[in-house]
């Protein structure tokens, strides 16, 4: 039995149909980001090419779940730390420096370091999981390089005669271009 | 209002705009200048000097280095604690001021990270050449002997390989992930055989809302933990030494004398990369005075801890019980190494007294200079601290050697520098030197109503 590739959808997955928007304001960007959630639009994409809080707020996307994957590394590896310096302590147990044998004040940096170490990991699989969890559900869809430099972008997928009130409405909020994708 | 309306925009990159900042940052990977070839020949000679040091201690064995008997710790102990004070200025620059949300840091912390992760490979290497016998380096790692024996983990070297080993993992990660969006940034500007390397390493990165959504709430995470681990890595550092019961090592004071003199070596070793990377690259639009001063300022501020630290230390040794503490601070003064203890001063304790004066912190010829004096004072405060106080301890009051440095130690130290550099200098001719996306950032956004303002007037 052969298993589908799961970023064949990403790499070679049809292309959504949709329109795009060149936006060169960030301004424009909210405003049409604000007429289109107030039009019934959810699904649409907003490319930006630097972190703005005024598309974050326009957004208002549900806080990501990546601070799970931190919490849950983070308290994963102070326990680990805690028992691998308590396994090891009490597998071959002997007094050094006097201390009893599993003494928990040296053991706390082991702790802390691990925590932070597989905290940070996690978070950073996190991040991978997610990105590509949500591009596996949005599929394929257009894009332009300018999105990377100065310029913001917004794709709305539609169909049929949705097209035409899709980019009259970008139009309105002020993009600088407008093309069916 | 949100937090970008209330915060004035940086001043120091007025009339840039999105499109010129990533123009200027991809212009640093264009073909290299003469000058690059030649500090990049310079750091691979001085790597192969300290290559071919290497390949003779391993022939002939530890006995090549100036070990005797009670200095076992001498200059790869000092180079490994330099290189790891190195390191933490990049962290603190890119973690501890991004949850300050201090603007100016943008344009200096991908220098001063890539600085962390090539400073750590660098001291990483001095346990191992230290330990002698480099092909069983994995005996560091814990797992039982033959004999079923575990580590000690109550022992602060073993504190120190999961302190350094954390500190590299998440100062890496820390890099990689303020790279993406940058990498790709410049992906969509380049041609050639660049485009096919910041397509891989971009990870397809497009900038999507999806894509911001969980980068930025994961940055700030990692910034949250790599802060306290700053802290903690240079204290673990200095426990190596006040764990121990050698006078002028054995102080409660080391941890935050460790890590202020740590950040206050690492302030000054950014500031001596960008002088030169700014003018290679001419980078003066983003990378501005400005940067500069406040460089200095962390340099005062830590400079100053420092300064304290030292007078503390002395005072305590004249003012408290033991006589074997005196006869240490006596001998670091007045003994046979005289001249490593009054550097070690002059460097970290006197000349940052200069920083209080806004002319010299503005002027990056004096900063420069002021850089490398800061760098050396901070390698033999190591020195003094580990070979010197080693050598002039009072317990053994019979060993009459002194320690001496050989030429396989130098040649090994310098190859470390060479080598530090060497990846330092391929880094920015491959990746952005300077960050893209949070630049940006600190730049007024592009707004419609600003626009039509400016054509009306």
């Amino acid at each position: 039995m052969k298993f589908p590739h799961p970023l064949t959808p990403i790499l070679d997955g049809p292309m959504t149909p949709g329109v795009l928007a060149v936006f060169k304001h960030l301004d424009g960007t909210v405003d049409a980001i604000r007429e289109l959630k107030s039009t019934g639009h959810r699904d649409f994409t907003v490319y930006s090419p630097l972190a703005r809080h005024e598309l974050e707020i326009a957004l208002a996307q549900p806080v990501s779940p990546v601070r799970a994957f931190t919490l849950v590394g983070g308290i994963a590896g102070c326990s680990i730390g805690a028992w691998i310096a308590l396994y090891m302590s009490y597998d071959w147990p002997i007094v050094v420096g006097g201390k009893t044998i599993g003494s928990i004040p040296p053991y706390v940096v082991i702790m802390f370091e691990m925590t932070v170490l597989f905290g940070a990991l996690t978070t950073l699989l996190g991040v991978l999981f997610n990105i590509l969890l949500s591009v596996r559900q949005r599929g394929r869809i257009a894009w332009d390089p300018r999105f990377t430099n100065d310029r913001f972008g917004i794709f709305v997928p539609a169909s049929g005669t949705q097209v035409t009130r899709v980019e009259s409405l970008l139009k309105e909020c002020g993009a600088e271009e407008v093309r069916h994708a | 209002m949100t937090m970008t309306e209330i915060r004035a925009p940086d001043r120091a990159h007025e009339g840039l705009t999105y499109d010129r900042v990533t123009r200027i940052v991809a212009r640093t990977l264009g073909n290299p200048s003469r000058g690059y070839y030649v500090l990049l020949g310079s750091a691979v000679t001085l790597l192969a000097i300290g290559v071919i040091c290497l390949l003779y201690l391993l022939r002939y064995g530890l006995g090549l280095a100036g070990y005797s008997m009670p200095t076992y710790w001498a200059i790869y102990i000092t180079c490994f604690v330099f290189w790891v004070g190195i390191a933490h200025s990049g962290t603190l620059i890119s973690a501890i001021l991004f949850l300050f949300r201090s603007g100016w840091r943008t344009a200096v912390y991908r220098t001063a990270e890539a600085m962390t992760v090539f400073a750590v490979m660098t001291a990483g290497l001095f346990p191992l050449i230290h330990i002698g016998r480099q092909w069983f380096f994995y005996w560091l790692v814990p797992y039982p002997n033959q004999r079923g024996l575990w580590p000690n983990f109550k022992s602060p070297l073993v504190w120190d390989e999961f302190a350094i080993g954390t500190y590299f993992t998440v100062s890496t990660l820390f890099l990689i992930m303020g790279l993406i969006p940058d990498v790709a940034a410049i992906r969509d500007v380049a041609t050639g055989w660049r485009k096919k390397l910041y397509t891989i390493t971009g990870l397809g990165w497009r900038g999507t809302n999806d894509q911001w959504r969980h980068y930025r709430p994961a940055y700030l995470y990692l910034a949250a933990l790599a802060t306290p681990l700053v802290l903690s890595v240079h204290s673990v550092v200095s426990w190596d030494f006040a764990m121990a019961q050698v006078p002028a090592w054995h102080e409660t004071l080391f941890a935050p004398y460790f890590v202020a003199g740590a950040i206050y070596s690492g302030c000054a070793m950014v500031i001596t990369l960008l002088v030169p990377m700014r003018r290679l690259f001419r980078l003066d639009e983003i990378v501005t005075v400005h940067h500069f001063e406040n460089l200095a300022k962390l340099c005062l501020l830590t400079g100053m801890i420092v300064c304290y630290a030292y007078t503390t230390e002395n005072f305590v040794a004249w003012y408290g019980g033991p006589t074997p503490e005196r006869a240490a601070f006596i001998y670091r003064a007045f003994g046979r190494f005289w001249w490593a203890g009054w550097t070690m001063n002059i460097c970290n304790a006197f000349l940052p007294w200069l920083l209080w004066f806004k002319k010299v912190r503005t002027n990056i010829t004096a900063l420069f200079v002021i850089s490398f004096f800061v760098n050396l004072g901070m390698w033999m405060e190591r020195f003094v601290i580990i070979a010197v106080h080693l050598t002039g301890e009072p317990f053994e009051p019979y060993v009459r050697a002194s320690y001496n440095a050989t030429w396989a130690d130098w040649g090994i130290m310098a190859g470390s520098f060479g080598w530090f550099f060497m990846w330092f200098l391929l880094f920015v001719k491959n990746f952005p030197a300077v960050s893209v996306s949070e630049v940006k950032e600190e730049l007024p956004p592009p707004r419609r109503a600003v626009a039509g303002a400016a054509r009306h007037a």
